[in-house]
């Protein structure tokens, strides 16, 4: 077997296990996670029937989904009604391709030196591609709304994409003051960078901003007026039925692991642990510890998002533009010049 | 004409303008709620009985003997404004009295529990219980007849009607 091959397979092997297996196991552990801490805000105690403590409920959920009726209404552009569920829940796998979740290990397998770095892909320009492909979540949105050909559909797909474009910039400005300071666009220089001190002591005010943009671009509560039901029955997925309707959900927690990913990377360190390196253990134990310590941080964010959905009423729509323009995008560019002026300094 | 006070939406200042103290306030409160008991009574294994003179399925007493203790007055079936009891009076067995019900039903779908009933009767024949749990299959079930309703007696007369079918009794959901 000649190393190419030898990278190959890593390669699939990590795809496989971090997309298929990670990603999809979180996505299930999420859907019963959000009903049973909305059920415990709310005095509750949620699905608990299903397995012990309600562990196989969303395997019931995903069984019920598979099982129902799929009903393609007729006034519907079918070819885009079709595409819809595939161009969101795409770009929502894909986003986490290049984060980090661990360092790299130099190992000796069938006999050749091999690097497997704990990252699906190197990307020297990682979080230029995570914002490419995080914008094209919002076409699933659109096209879905569009070829559902239903008013409210149509009003949701509209608020996603106006919210979508209005909270990337405060975004990028957010990640622009981070890649300012570190110098590099690859996530790991990124992650290497905070080991001296995390992002969220250095640039909180891009914290904020990142995590509350973050909120938005994964249409949450208090920002999840794409899906108003109050207002728009179900939004841009009133039309879906069936497996299409759960790729519609899947892909919103697909997002939510990314985003919540995104903010360690970005912030809090990524898979980084203080003090790790003092206490001397085995390479392998120091990447088991990073890659866990990574996956405490993210579920951290991922019970973040659930309470603050719990917890915060939705904007209205006037709210929404104006905290995103007025208020976060002025905030972004100040963040820049303070910290161009801190680093020129 | 009348006299309009136009009001002003209080400044609000810096820190409040900004809403993350406010934000993190409301997450405080959901946090705290997290790990709070829960109210959910998990109902076949756990049971909530209910306090003393809830108004539930009715049923017909039985005096020291054993018999029934209506005399088919049908002061009830006069008082129920649901028109849910209907009895039927025959000459009584017994020398206590002249008459007892032959046929006494009560409609349970019809039946408002207004416990009109209970407060009519002279002999303290008819009273409602505990019980909350008897749905069934269908309409003519819940019909109850004298035998159904003199049952329910045997099954309440000790108040331990919920103690005998749930495992577990949640005596009250709000603490």
């Amino acid at each position: 077997m000649s190393v190419e091959t030898l990278n190959v397979i890593i390669a699939l092997v990590k795809i496989i296990l971090v997309v298929y297996v990670a990603m999809m196991v979180t996505d299930l552990i999420l859907i019963l996670a959000e009903r049973r801490i909305s059920a415990f805000i709310q005095d509750r105690l949620g699905p608990n029937r299903v397995g012990p403590q309600g562990i196989l409920q969303p395997l019931a959920d995903g069984l019920k989904f598979l099982l129902k009726e799929e009903v393609i209404p007729n006034h519907v552009d079918r070819f885009l009604y079709l595409l819809a569920p595939a161009i969101i829940l795409t770009p929502a796998l894909m986003t986490f391709a290049v984060v980090p979740f661990g360092d790299q290990i130099t190992t000796y397998i069938a006999g050749h030196l091999v690097t497997i770095r704990f990252q699906i892909a190197d990307l020297d320009v990682g979080i230029l591609y995570i914002v490419a492909i995080a914008s094209l979540g919002v076409y699933g949105l659109v096209v879905g709304g569009y070829a559902s050909n239903n008013k409210y559909s149509l009003l949701g797909g509209l608020r996603s994409s106006a919210q979508m474009i209005s909270y990337e910039l405060p975004m990028g400005l957010a990640i622009i003051s981070v890649v300012m300071m570190t110098g590099s666009l690859r996530l790991q220089d990124i992650v290497v960078d905070q080991f001296g001190m995390w992002n969220i002591i250095r640039q909180p005010l891009a914290a904020i901003i990142f995590i509350v943009a973050a909120f938005a671009e994964t249409n949450r509560l208090p920002f999840d007026l794409p899906e108003a039901e109050q207002e728009l029955v179900g939004g841009y997925h009133t039309e879906y039925s069936s497996m299409k309707f759960a790729s519609f959900f899947l892909a919103e927690y697909t997002n939510m692991i990314t985003a919540s990913a995104l903010i360690v990377t970005l912030f809090f360190g990524g898979w980084h642990v203080p003090f790790l390196h003092q206490a001397n253990l085995p390479v392998l134990w120091e990447q088991i510890i990073q890659i866990l310590a990574f996956v405490i941080k993210t579920g951290f964010f991922l019970f973040f998002f659930i309470w603050v959905r719990w917890t915060l009423p939705r904007f209205r729509y006037d709210q929404l533009m104006n905290l995103g323009w007025k208020a976060l995008l002025p905030l972004g560019l100040l963040n820049i010049v303070i910290t161009a002026a801190v680093m020129a300094l | 004409m009348i006299k309009v006070k136009k009001l002003k939406a209080p400044k609000m200042s810096f820190w409040e303008r900004i809403y993350l103290p406010a934000v993190f306030k409301g997450l405080s409160i959901t946090g705290r709620h997290i790990p709070k008991k829960k109210i959910t009574i998990q109902y076949p294994e756990e049971r909530w009985v209910p306090r003393p003179g809830y108004r539930g399925a009715h049923r017909l007493n039985r005096d020291e003997h054993g018999r029934v203790k209506c005399v088919a007055c049908e002061m009830c079936s006069s008082a129920c404004p649901a028109n849910c009891i209907h009895i039927v009076g025959g000459v009584a067995p017994w020398d206590d009295r002249e008459k007892y019900p032959v046929v006494f039903e009560i409609d349970m779908l019809r039946c408002i529990y207004c416990g009109m009933c209970e407060e009519a009767c002279p002999r303290e024949a008819i009273e409602l219980t505990e019980v909350y749990d008897f749905a069934d299959y269908s309409r003519e079930a819940l019909v109850w007849d004298k035998e159904k309703l003199l049952a329910m007696y045997d099954l309440t007369k000790d108040h331990t009607y919920h103690l005998q079918k749930g495992e577990k009794i949640v005596d009250d959901m709000r603490q």
